[in-house]
Protein backbone atom coordinates (compact mmCIF):
# COMPACT_ATOMS: atom_id res chain seq x y z
CA UNK A 1 0.00 0.00 0.00
CA UNK A 2 1.51 3.46 1.17
CA UNK A 3 5.61 3.03 1.06
CA UNK A 4 7.64 5.86 1.85
CA UNK A 5 10.75 6.78 -0.69
CA UNK A 6 13.59 5.57 2.20
CA UNK A 7 11.98 2.29 1.03
CA UNK A 8 10.79 1.49 4.93
CA UNK A 9 7.11 0.77 4.69
CA UNK A 10 5.00 3.42 6.99
CA UNK A 11 3.24 2.44 9.68
CA UNK A 12 -0.37 2.18 8.96
CA UNK A 13 -1.25 2.88 12.80
CA UNK A 14 0.69 5.10 14.69
CA UNK A 15 -0.23 6.36 18.09
CA UNK A 16 1.98 9.23 18.65
CA UNK A 17 1.95 10.52 22.88
CA UNK A 18 -1.58 9.84 23.22
CA UNK A 19 -3.05 10.56 26.12
CA UNK A 20 -6.66 10.14 27.87
CA UNK A 21 -7.95 11.47 30.58
CA UNK A 22 -10.82 11.06 32.10
CA UNK A 23 -12.51 13.32 34.61
CA UNK A 24 -13.73 10.97 37.41
CA UNK A 25 -15.77 12.62 40.55
CA UNK A 26 -13.74 16.00 39.44
CA UNK A 27 -10.70 14.33 39.84
CA UNK A 28 -8.50 13.48 36.69
CA UNK A 29 -7.91 10.07 36.22
CA UNK A 30 -5.53 9.19 34.00
CA UNK A 31 -6.78 6.20 31.50
CA UNK A 32 -3.78 6.34 28.48
CA UNK A 33 -0.54 8.17 29.49
CA UNK A 34 1.21 9.22 26.37
CA UNK A 35 1.28 6.00 24.55
CA UNK A 36 3.63 5.68 21.67
CA UNK A 37 3.58 2.81 19.11
CA UNK A 38 3.74 1.93 15.58
CA UNK A 39 1.98 -0.83 13.95
CA UNK A 40 3.18 -1.49 10.38
CA UNK A 41 1.06 -2.00 7.58
CA UNK A 42 -0.32 -6.34 7.73
CA UNK A 43 1.29 -6.61 10.87
CA UNK A 44 -0.99 -8.44 13.38
CA UNK A 45 -0.99 -6.73 17.12
CA UNK A 46 -2.53 -8.23 19.90
CA UNK A 47 -2.61 -5.79 23.61
CA UNK A 48 -2.99 -7.51 26.75
CA UNK A 49 -2.77 -5.93 30.48
CA UNK A 50 -4.64 -6.10 33.57
CA UNK A 51 -8.24 -4.18 33.34
CA UNK A 52 -7.75 -0.47 33.13
CA UNK A 53 -4.53 -0.27 31.83
CA UNK A 54 -6.57 1.76 28.95
CA UNK A 55 -6.22 -1.10 26.56
CA UNK A 56 -9.90 -0.60 25.08
CA UNK A 57 -9.60 3.07 25.45
CA UNK A 58 -6.41 2.37 22.90
CA UNK A 59 -8.95 0.95 20.42
CA UNK A 60 -11.33 3.24 20.80
CA UNK A 61 -9.14 6.08 19.90
CA UNK A 62 -7.63 4.06 17.02
CA UNK A 63 -11.55 4.08 15.98
CA UNK A 64 -12.25 7.17 16.58
CA UNK A 65 -15.16 6.88 18.83
CA UNK A 66 -13.65 8.81 21.54
CA UNK A 67 -11.22 11.88 20.69
CA UNK A 68 -7.81 11.53 23.02
CA UNK A 69 -7.42 14.90 25.16
CA UNK A 70 -3.45 14.06 24.30
CA UNK A 71 -1.55 13.48 21.51
CA UNK A 72 -2.09 12.33 18.02
CA UNK A 73 -2.94 9.06 16.10
CA UNK A 74 -2.54 8.50 12.50
CA UNK A 75 -4.15 5.69 10.40
CA UNK A 76 -2.75 5.58 6.76
CA UNK A 77 -0.75 8.60 7.06
CA UNK A 78 -3.58 10.64 8.19
CA UNK A 79 -4.68 12.05 11.69
CA UNK A 80 -8.00 10.08 13.08
CA UNK A 81 -10.68 12.50 13.52
CA UNK A 82 -13.85 10.22 13.80
CA UNK A 83 -15.23 7.02 12.90
CA UNK A 84 -14.25 5.71 8.53
CA UNK A 85 -15.16 2.36 7.53
CA UNK A 86 -11.49 2.22 6.25
CA UNK A 87 -11.15 1.14 10.13
CA UNK A 88 -13.54 -1.88 10.77
CA UNK A 89 -13.96 -2.83 14.01
CA UNK A 90 -15.28 -5.66 15.98
CA UNK A 91 -16.66 -5.48 19.15
CA UNK A 92 -16.86 -8.05 22.47
CA UNK A 93 -21.00 -7.52 22.00
CA UNK A 94 -20.96 -8.88 18.51
CA UNK A 95 -23.29 -5.07 18.05
CA UNK A 96 -25.02 -6.94 14.92
CA UNK A 97 -28.14 -5.64 13.87
CA UNK A 98 -30.75 -8.00 14.88
CA UNK A 99 -33.43 -6.69 12.81
CA UNK A 100 -31.10 -7.96 9.59
CA UNK A 101 -30.48 -11.29 8.43
CA UNK A 102 -26.38 -12.22 8.48
CA UNK A 103 -26.48 -11.15 4.67
CA UNK A 104 -27.93 -7.93 5.55
CA UNK A 105 -25.77 -7.23 8.29
CA UNK A 106 -22.83 -7.62 6.11
CA UNK A 107 -24.32 -5.47 3.40
CA UNK A 108 -25.28 -2.94 6.03
CA UNK A 109 -21.46 -0.61 5.29
CA UNK A 110 -21.98 -1.43 1.69
CA UNK A 111 -25.84 -0.36 1.43
CA UNK A 112 -24.26 2.95 3.31
CA UNK A 113 -22.07 3.61 0.71
CA UNK A 114 -24.01 3.42 -2.21
CA UNK A 115 -22.92 0.29 -3.62
CA UNK A 116 -25.11 -0.97 -6.13
CA UNK A 117 -27.01 -4.56 -4.96
CA UNK A 118 -25.87 -6.94 -6.96
CA UNK A 119 -22.47 -6.03 -6.08
CA UNK A 120 -23.16 -5.88 -2.34
CA UNK A 121 -24.84 -9.34 -2.47
CA UNK A 122 -21.63 -10.43 -4.38
CA UNK A 123 -19.19 -8.96 -1.83
CA UNK A 124 -21.33 -10.47 1.05
CA UNK A 125 -21.27 -14.00 -0.29
CA UNK A 126 -17.54 -13.65 -0.52
CA UNK A 127 -17.20 -12.66 3.11
CA UNK A 128 -19.99 -14.91 4.53
CA UNK A 129 -18.30 -18.07 3.14
CA UNK A 130 -14.88 -16.78 3.90
CA UNK A 131 -15.90 -17.14 7.99
CA UNK A 132 -17.72 -20.62 7.07
CA UNK A 133 -21.39 -19.22 7.94
CA UNK A 134 -22.54 -20.29 4.05
CA UNK A 135 -25.61 -21.94 5.20
CA UNK A 136 -26.76 -18.80 7.33
CA UNK A 137 -26.93 -16.24 4.92
CA UNK A 138 -30.62 -15.56 5.97
CA UNK A 139 -31.00 -16.16 9.63
CA UNK A 140 -31.50 -13.87 11.72
CA UNK A 141 -29.03 -13.12 14.48
CA UNK A 142 -31.23 -14.60 17.24
CA UNK A 143 -31.47 -18.04 15.63
CA UNK A 144 -27.16 -17.83 15.92
CA UNK A 145 -24.84 -19.47 18.93
CA UNK A 146 -22.11 -16.78 20.19
CA UNK A 147 -19.40 -17.70 17.86
CA UNK A 148 -21.81 -17.71 14.97
CA UNK A 149 -22.75 -13.99 15.71
CA UNK A 150 -19.03 -13.13 16.08
CA UNK A 151 -18.15 -14.57 12.55
CA UNK A 152 -20.97 -12.35 11.10
CA UNK A 153 -19.38 -9.15 13.06
CA UNK A 154 -16.11 -10.15 11.50
CA UNK A 155 -17.58 -11.12 7.84
CA UNK A 156 -19.43 -7.69 8.19
CA UNK A 157 -16.40 -5.72 9.03
CA UNK A 158 -14.30 -7.22 6.65
CA UNK A 159 -17.14 -6.36 4.16
CA UNK A 160 -16.18 -2.74 3.40
CA UNK A 161 -12.52 -3.43 2.64
CA UNK A 162 -11.35 -1.24 5.96
CA UNK A 163 -7.45 -1.11 5.90
CA UNK A 164 -7.59 -1.97 9.57
CA UNK A 165 -9.13 -3.92 11.97
CA UNK A 166 -9.57 -3.36 15.24
CA UNK A 167 -10.61 -5.70 17.39
CA UNK A 168 -12.21 -5.29 21.77
CA UNK A 169 -11.99 -8.78 23.00
CA UNK A 170 -13.86 -10.25 20.40
CA UNK A 171 -14.13 -13.61 21.89
CA UNK A 172 -13.98 -12.52 25.33
CA UNK A 173 -17.94 -14.03 25.78
CA UNK A 174 -17.43 -17.38 24.06
CA UNK A 175 -16.54 -20.59 25.64
CA UNK A 176 -12.80 -21.70 25.68
CA UNK A 177 -13.65 -24.61 23.02
CA UNK A 178 -15.65 -21.80 20.64
CA UNK A 179 -12.76 -19.30 21.30
CA UNK A 180 -9.98 -21.23 19.84
CA UNK A 181 -11.83 -21.89 16.70
CA UNK A 182 -12.74 -18.44 16.12
CA UNK A 183 -8.61 -17.71 16.99
CA UNK A 184 -8.43 -20.24 13.47
CA UNK A 185 -11.07 -18.86 11.45
CA UNK A 186 -10.12 -15.43 11.98
CA UNK A 187 -6.44 -16.30 10.97
CA UNK A 188 -7.66 -18.16 8.40
CA UNK A 189 -9.64 -15.12 6.90
CA UNK A 190 -7.07 -12.99 7.84
CA UNK A 191 -4.33 -15.37 6.20
CA UNK A 192 -6.39 -14.88 2.98
CA UNK A 193 -7.08 -11.15 3.33
CA UNK A 194 -4.40 -9.69 5.36
CA UNK A 195 -4.99 -6.46 7.31
CA UNK A 196 -3.35 -4.32 10.03
CA UNK A 197 -5.00 -5.55 13.06
CA UNK A 198 -5.07 -4.25 16.46
CA UNK A 199 -6.78 -6.89 18.69
CA UNK A 200 -7.07 -6.94 22.48
CA UNK A 201 -7.75 -9.28 24.99
CA UNK A 202 -6.91 -10.44 28.31
CA UNK A 203 -6.04 -13.64 27.59
CA UNK A 204 -2.36 -14.17 27.02
CA UNK A 205 -2.56 -17.69 25.08
CA UNK A 206 -4.89 -16.10 22.88
CA UNK A 207 -2.59 -12.75 22.70
CA UNK A 208 0.63 -14.85 21.55
CA UNK A 209 -1.11 -17.57 19.22
CA UNK A 210 -2.78 -14.60 17.22
CA UNK A 211 0.28 -11.90 17.46
CA UNK A 212 3.13 -11.14 15.34
CA UNK A 213 3.75 -8.71 18.61
CA UNK A 214 2.19 -8.86 21.56
CA UNK A 215 1.80 -5.65 23.81
CA UNK A 216 2.11 -5.54 27.43
CA UNK A 217 0.32 -2.86 28.78
CA UNK A 218 0.50 -1.72 32.80
CA UNK A 219 -2.27 0.07 34.40
CA UNK A 220 -2.71 3.38 36.60
CA UNK A 221 -1.42 5.10 34.22
CA UNK A 222 -2.24 3.31 31.21
CA UNK A 223 0.81 2.41 29.57
CA UNK A 224 3.05 0.28 27.25
CA UNK A 225 4.76 -1.70 30.02
CA UNK A 226 6.80 -4.39 27.35
CA UNK A 227 6.36 -5.57 23.64
CA UNK A 228 7.20 -9.04 23.03
CA UNK A 229 8.31 -10.55 19.37
CA UNK A 230 6.18 -13.27 18.49
CA UNK A 231 8.54 -15.45 16.18
CA UNK A 232 6.58 -17.99 15.51
CA UNK A 233 5.57 -18.72 11.64
CA UNK A 234 2.30 -18.78 10.63
CA UNK A 235 0.12 -20.59 9.30
CA UNK A 236 -0.24 -21.05 12.87
CA UNK A 237 -1.34 -24.64 13.89
CA UNK A 238 -1.79 -26.73 16.78
CA UNK A 239 1.58 -27.99 16.79
CA UNK A 240 2.48 -24.28 17.20
CA UNK A 241 -0.22 -24.21 20.04
CA UNK A 242 1.97 -26.75 21.90
CA UNK A 243 5.67 -26.10 20.86
CA UNK A 244 8.46 -25.22 23.63
CA UNK A 245 8.89 -22.01 21.76
CA UNK A 246 5.30 -21.07 22.53
CA UNK A 247 5.63 -22.31 25.77
CA UNK A 248 8.55 -19.78 26.23
CA UNK A 249 6.60 -17.25 24.77
CA UNK A 250 3.82 -17.73 27.04
CA UNK A 251 5.65 -17.94 30.19
CA UNK A 252 7.58 -14.17 28.95
CA UNK A 253 3.63 -12.36 28.16
CA UNK A 254 2.31 -13.70 31.27
CA UNK A 255 5.06 -12.60 33.46
CA UNK A 256 5.31 -9.60 31.67
CA UNK A 257 1.28 -9.44 32.10
CA UNK A 258 0.84 -10.30 36.27
CA UNK A 259 3.79 -9.27 37.55
CA UNK A 260 4.65 -5.79 37.09
CA UNK A 261 6.40 -3.63 39.20
CA UNK A 262 3.85 -1.37 41.15
CA UNK A 263 4.17 2.58 40.16
CA UNK A 264 0.94 3.63 42.23
CA UNK A 265 2.15 6.90 42.32
CA UNK A 266 -1.18 8.00 41.73
CA UNK A 267 -3.76 8.46 43.92
CA UNK A 268 -6.10 5.53 43.57
CA UNK B 1 -57.68 -20.23 21.37
CA UNK B 2 -57.53 -23.26 23.43
CA UNK B 3 -59.90 -25.77 24.77
CA UNK B 4 -59.40 -24.12 27.76
CA UNK B 5 -60.03 -20.82 26.97
CA UNK B 6 -63.44 -22.31 25.27
CA UNK B 7 -64.34 -23.93 28.17
CA UNK B 8 -63.71 -21.59 30.48
CA UNK B 9 -65.93 -18.92 28.58
CA UNK B 10 -68.65 -21.92 28.22
CA UNK B 11 -68.43 -22.47 32.18
CA UNK B 12 -68.80 -18.29 32.64
CA UNK B 13 -71.83 -17.73 30.36
CA UNK B 14 -73.47 -21.07 32.15
CA UNK B 15 -72.77 -19.22 35.21
CA UNK B 16 -74.29 -16.10 34.11
CA UNK B 17 -77.50 -18.38 32.61
CA UNK B 18 -77.73 -19.52 36.69
CA UNK B 19 -77.65 -16.35 38.44
CA UNK B 20 -80.17 -14.74 36.02
CA UNK B 21 -82.27 -17.82 36.74
CA UNK B 22 -82.51 -17.83 40.20
CA UNK B 23 -83.56 -14.19 40.55
CA UNK B 24 -80.98 -12.07 41.04
CA UNK B 25 -83.01 -8.38 40.64
CA UNK B 26 -83.72 -7.34 37.00
CA UNK B 27 -80.59 -9.35 36.03
CA UNK B 28 -80.65 -10.23 32.36
CA UNK B 29 -79.96 -13.68 31.15
CA UNK B 30 -77.54 -14.51 28.33
CA UNK B 31 -80.73 -15.39 26.38
CA UNK B 32 -82.52 -11.96 27.11
CA UNK B 33 -79.64 -9.84 26.11
CA UNK B 34 -79.05 -12.11 22.91
CA UNK B 35 -82.40 -11.17 22.14
CA UNK B 36 -82.06 -7.74 22.40
CA UNK B 37 -78.99 -7.49 20.49
CA UNK B 38 -81.01 -9.08 17.82
CA UNK B 39 -83.24 -6.12 18.24
CA UNK B 40 -80.95 -3.53 18.44
CA UNK B 41 -79.38 -4.78 14.98
CA UNK B 42 -82.56 -5.01 13.39
CA UNK B 43 -83.80 -1.04 14.11
CA UNK B 44 -80.08 -0.35 13.00
CA UNK B 45 -79.35 1.28 16.60
CA UNK B 46 -76.34 -0.92 17.41
CA UNK B 47 -74.78 -0.72 13.60
CA UNK B 48 -74.79 3.11 13.72
CA UNK B 49 -73.53 3.19 17.53
CA UNK B 50 -70.62 0.67 17.11
CA UNK B 51 -69.55 3.03 14.32
CA UNK B 52 -69.97 6.32 15.79
CA UNK B 53 -68.07 4.82 18.32
CA UNK B 54 -65.32 2.98 16.24
CA UNK B 55 -64.55 6.38 14.03
CA UNK B 56 -63.96 8.58 17.07
CA UNK B 57 -61.74 6.30 18.31
CA UNK B 58 -59.93 5.64 14.92
CA UNK B 59 -59.95 9.06 14.23
CA UNK B 60 -58.31 10.33 17.48
CA UNK B 61 -56.04 7.03 18.02
CA UNK B 62 -54.68 7.76 14.43
CA UNK B 63 -54.01 11.67 15.30
CA UNK B 64 -52.49 11.10 18.28
CA UNK B 65 -50.10 8.35 17.35
CA UNK B 66 -49.52 9.98 14.22
CA UNK B 67 -47.95 13.02 16.54
CA UNK B 68 -46.56 11.02 19.13
CA UNK B 69 -44.07 8.95 17.40
CA UNK B 70 -42.39 11.85 15.36
CA UNK B 71 -42.42 14.09 18.63
CA UNK B 72 -40.89 10.73 20.59
CA UNK B 73 -38.30 10.48 17.98
CA UNK B 74 -37.65 14.45 18.04
CA UNK B 75 -37.54 13.91 21.94
CA UNK B 76 -35.46 10.95 22.32
CA UNK B 77 -32.87 12.11 19.78
CA UNK B 78 -32.77 16.16 20.24
CA UNK B 79 -31.91 17.65 23.60
CA UNK B 80 -33.50 21.01 22.63
CA UNK B 81 -36.72 19.15 21.97
CA UNK B 82 -36.78 16.91 24.90
CA UNK B 83 -35.85 19.75 26.86
CA UNK B 84 -39.20 21.67 25.66
CA UNK B 85 -41.45 18.97 25.49
CA UNK B 86 -40.71 16.84 28.66
CA UNK B 87 -41.95 19.43 31.23
CA UNK B 88 -45.61 19.42 29.08
CA UNK B 89 -45.92 15.58 28.16
CA UNK B 90 -44.85 14.84 31.91
CA UNK B 91 -47.52 16.99 33.44
CA UNK B 92 -50.23 16.32 31.49
CA UNK B 93 -49.20 12.27 31.73
CA UNK B 94 -50.72 13.06 35.18
CA UNK B 95 -53.64 13.95 34.25
CA UNK B 96 -56.31 11.22 33.54
CA UNK B 97 -57.66 12.42 30.31
CA UNK B 98 -60.86 12.01 31.27
CA UNK B 99 -60.28 14.68 33.57
CA UNK B 100 -60.09 17.10 30.79
CA UNK B 101 -63.52 16.32 29.40
CA UNK B 102 -65.70 19.16 31.14
CA UNK B 103 -63.07 21.35 29.99
CA UNK B 104 -63.25 20.32 26.31
CA UNK B 105 -67.06 19.94 25.95
CA UNK B 106 -67.25 23.59 27.21
CA UNK B 107 -64.36 25.00 25.10
CA UNK B 108 -64.92 23.02 22.06
CA UNK B 109 -69.08 22.31 22.00
CA UNK B 110 -70.60 19.14 22.58
CA UNK B 111 -70.01 17.61 18.76
CA UNK B 112 -67.10 15.40 18.00
CA UNK B 113 -64.47 17.75 18.21
CA UNK B 114 -64.06 17.28 22.45
CA UNK B 115 -64.80 13.55 22.31
CA UNK B 116 -62.05 13.07 19.44
CA UNK B 117 -59.45 15.58 21.59
CA UNK B 118 -59.42 13.56 24.55
CA UNK B 119 -58.98 10.37 22.17
CA UNK B 120 -55.60 11.74 20.92
CA UNK B 121 -54.85 12.97 24.20
CA UNK B 122 -55.14 9.59 25.48
CA UNK B 123 -53.17 7.74 23.13
CA UNK B 124 -50.50 10.44 22.30
CA UNK B 125 -49.66 10.58 25.22
CA UNK B 126 -49.22 6.61 25.63
CA UNK B 127 -47.28 6.79 22.35
CA UNK B 128 -44.97 8.95 23.26
CA UNK B 129 -43.31 8.66 26.43
CA UNK B 130 -42.84 4.54 24.98
CA UNK B 131 -41.25 5.85 21.43
CA UNK B 132 -39.29 8.55 23.53
CA UNK B 133 -38.18 5.73 25.72
CA UNK B 134 -37.47 3.38 22.52
CA UNK B 135 -34.98 6.04 21.20
CA UNK B 136 -32.75 6.89 24.76
CA UNK B 137 -32.61 3.05 25.20
CA UNK B 138 -31.31 2.06 21.58
CA UNK B 139 -27.34 0.39 22.29
CA UNK B 140 -25.29 2.62 22.00
CA UNK B 141 -22.81 -0.44 20.73
CA UNK B 142 -25.34 -0.56 17.46
CA UNK B 143 -24.82 3.22 17.07
CA UNK B 144 -20.90 2.34 17.13
CA UNK B 145 -21.17 -0.27 15.15
CA UNK B 146 -22.80 1.74 12.27
CA UNK B 147 -20.85 4.64 12.88
CA UNK B 148 -17.54 2.43 12.04
CA UNK B 149 -19.47 1.15 9.11
CA UNK B 150 -19.44 4.41 7.54
CA UNK B 151 -22.96 5.62 8.96
CA UNK B 152 -23.69 9.55 9.44
CA UNK B 153 -26.40 11.24 11.54
CA UNK B 154 -29.15 10.26 9.05
CA UNK B 155 -28.63 6.95 8.59
CA UNK B 156 -27.76 6.35 12.03
CA UNK B 157 -31.24 7.41 13.13
CA UNK B 158 -33.12 5.90 9.68
CA UNK B 159 -31.47 2.04 9.80
CA UNK B 160 -30.47 1.67 13.61
CA UNK B 161 -32.79 4.02 15.76
CA UNK B 162 -36.05 3.85 14.76
CA UNK B 163 -35.89 -0.56 14.04
CA UNK B 164 -34.78 -0.45 17.36
CA UNK B 165 -37.17 1.69 18.79
CA UNK B 166 -39.83 -0.24 17.08
CA UNK B 167 -40.59 -2.86 19.28
CA UNK B 168 -41.40 0.27 21.85
CA UNK B 169 -43.08 2.18 19.73
CA UNK B 170 -45.66 -0.59 19.37
CA UNK B 171 -46.15 -1.44 23.25
CA UNK B 172 -46.74 2.23 23.48
CA UNK B 173 -49.45 1.76 20.90
CA UNK B 174 -50.79 -0.72 22.49
CA UNK B 175 -51.62 1.03 25.95
CA UNK B 176 -52.46 4.22 23.94
CA UNK B 177 -55.59 2.06 22.64
CA UNK B 178 -56.16 0.44 25.77
CA UNK B 179 -56.34 4.13 27.12
CA UNK B 180 -58.32 5.66 24.34
CA UNK B 181 -61.34 2.68 24.13
CA UNK B 182 -61.63 3.33 27.72
CA UNK B 183 -61.91 7.41 27.88
CA UNK B 184 -63.81 7.08 24.65
CA UNK B 185 -66.95 5.23 26.58
CA UNK B 186 -66.39 8.04 29.02
CA UNK B 187 -66.69 10.76 27.19
CA UNK B 188 -70.14 9.15 25.42
CA UNK B 189 -71.78 8.54 28.77
CA UNK B 190 -71.11 12.22 29.52
CA UNK B 191 -71.91 13.91 26.23
CA UNK B 192 -73.34 12.39 22.78
CA UNK B 193 -76.01 11.41 20.72
CA UNK B 194 -74.95 8.41 19.47
CA UNK B 195 -72.55 5.72 20.43
CA UNK B 196 -72.06 2.71 22.38
CA UNK B 197 -71.75 4.94 25.78
CA UNK B 198 -74.39 6.90 25.04
CA UNK B 199 -76.67 3.78 24.34
CA UNK B 200 -75.81 2.48 28.25
CA UNK B 201 -76.63 5.67 29.44
CA UNK B 202 -79.56 5.83 27.59
CA UNK B 203 -80.49 2.26 28.60
CA UNK B 204 -79.68 2.87 31.85
CA UNK B 205 -82.43 5.87 32.10
CA UNK B 206 -85.11 3.34 30.64
CA UNK B 207 -84.11 0.37 32.97
CA UNK B 208 -83.31 -1.28 30.09
CA UNK B 209 -80.37 -3.69 31.07
CA UNK B 210 -79.88 -5.82 28.30
CA UNK B 211 -79.19 -2.95 26.30
CA UNK B 212 -76.17 -2.16 28.66
CA UNK B 213 -75.27 -5.98 28.43
CA UNK B 214 -75.20 -5.58 24.19
CA UNK B 215 -73.38 -2.50 24.65
CA UNK B 216 -70.37 -3.64 27.56
CA UNK B 217 -70.10 -7.04 25.30
CA UNK B 218 -69.63 -5.20 22.11
CA UNK B 219 -66.91 -2.82 24.03
CA UNK B 220 -65.13 -5.75 25.55
CA UNK B 221 -65.13 -7.51 21.65
CA UNK B 222 -63.96 -4.68 19.82
CA UNK B 223 -61.25 -3.51 22.34
CA UNK B 224 -59.95 -7.55 22.18
CA UNK B 225 -60.03 -7.59 18.80
CA UNK B 226 -58.27 -4.22 18.26
CA UNK B 227 -55.72 -5.14 20.65
CA UNK B 228 -55.39 -8.68 19.06
CA UNK B 229 -54.52 -7.01 15.92
CA UNK B 230 -52.00 -4.65 17.50
CA UNK B 231 -50.86 -7.90 18.95
CA UNK B 232 -50.25 -9.67 15.64
CA UNK B 233 -48.53 -6.58 14.30
CA UNK B 234 -45.96 -6.44 16.56
CA UNK B 235 -45.09 -9.75 16.44
CA UNK B 236 -44.70 -9.49 12.81
CA UNK B 237 -42.76 -6.12 12.85
CA UNK B 238 -40.59 -7.46 15.91
CA UNK B 239 -39.87 -10.91 14.97
CA UNK B 240 -36.26 -10.80 15.32
CA UNK B 241 -36.36 -9.59 18.79
CA UNK B 242 -34.66 -12.24 21.22
CA UNK B 243 -37.48 -13.25 23.91
CA UNK B 244 -36.43 -14.22 26.98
Amino acid sequence: MTATTTGRPEPEISFREVTQVFQVKGTDFTAVDGISLDIPNREFVTVVGPSGCGKSTLLNIAAGLVQPTGGQILVGGRPVSGPSPERGVIFQAYALFPWLTVRKNVEFGLKVAGVPAAVRRERARHFIDLVGLTDFADALPKTLSGGMKQRCAIARAYAVNPKVLLMDEPFGALDALTRVRMQDTLLEAWGKEQRTVMFVTHDVDEAVYLANRVVVMAARPGRIHRIVEVDLPYPRTEQIRLSPRFAELRNEVWHATYHQPQLDAEPA
Amino acid sequence: MSLFNVASVLVGLGGWALLAWIGVQGLPGPYAVAGRFVELIGDGTWLADTLASLRRVVLGFALGTLCAVPAGFLMGWYRLARGLLEPYVQFFRTIPPLAIIPLAIVLMGIDETPKIFVIFLASFLASVIATFQGVVSVDNTLINAARVLGAKDRVVFIRVVIPASTPFILVGMRVGLGSAWATLVAAELIAAQQGLGYRMQQAQLFYDLAAIFVSLITIGVIGLLMDRGLLWMERHLTDWQERR
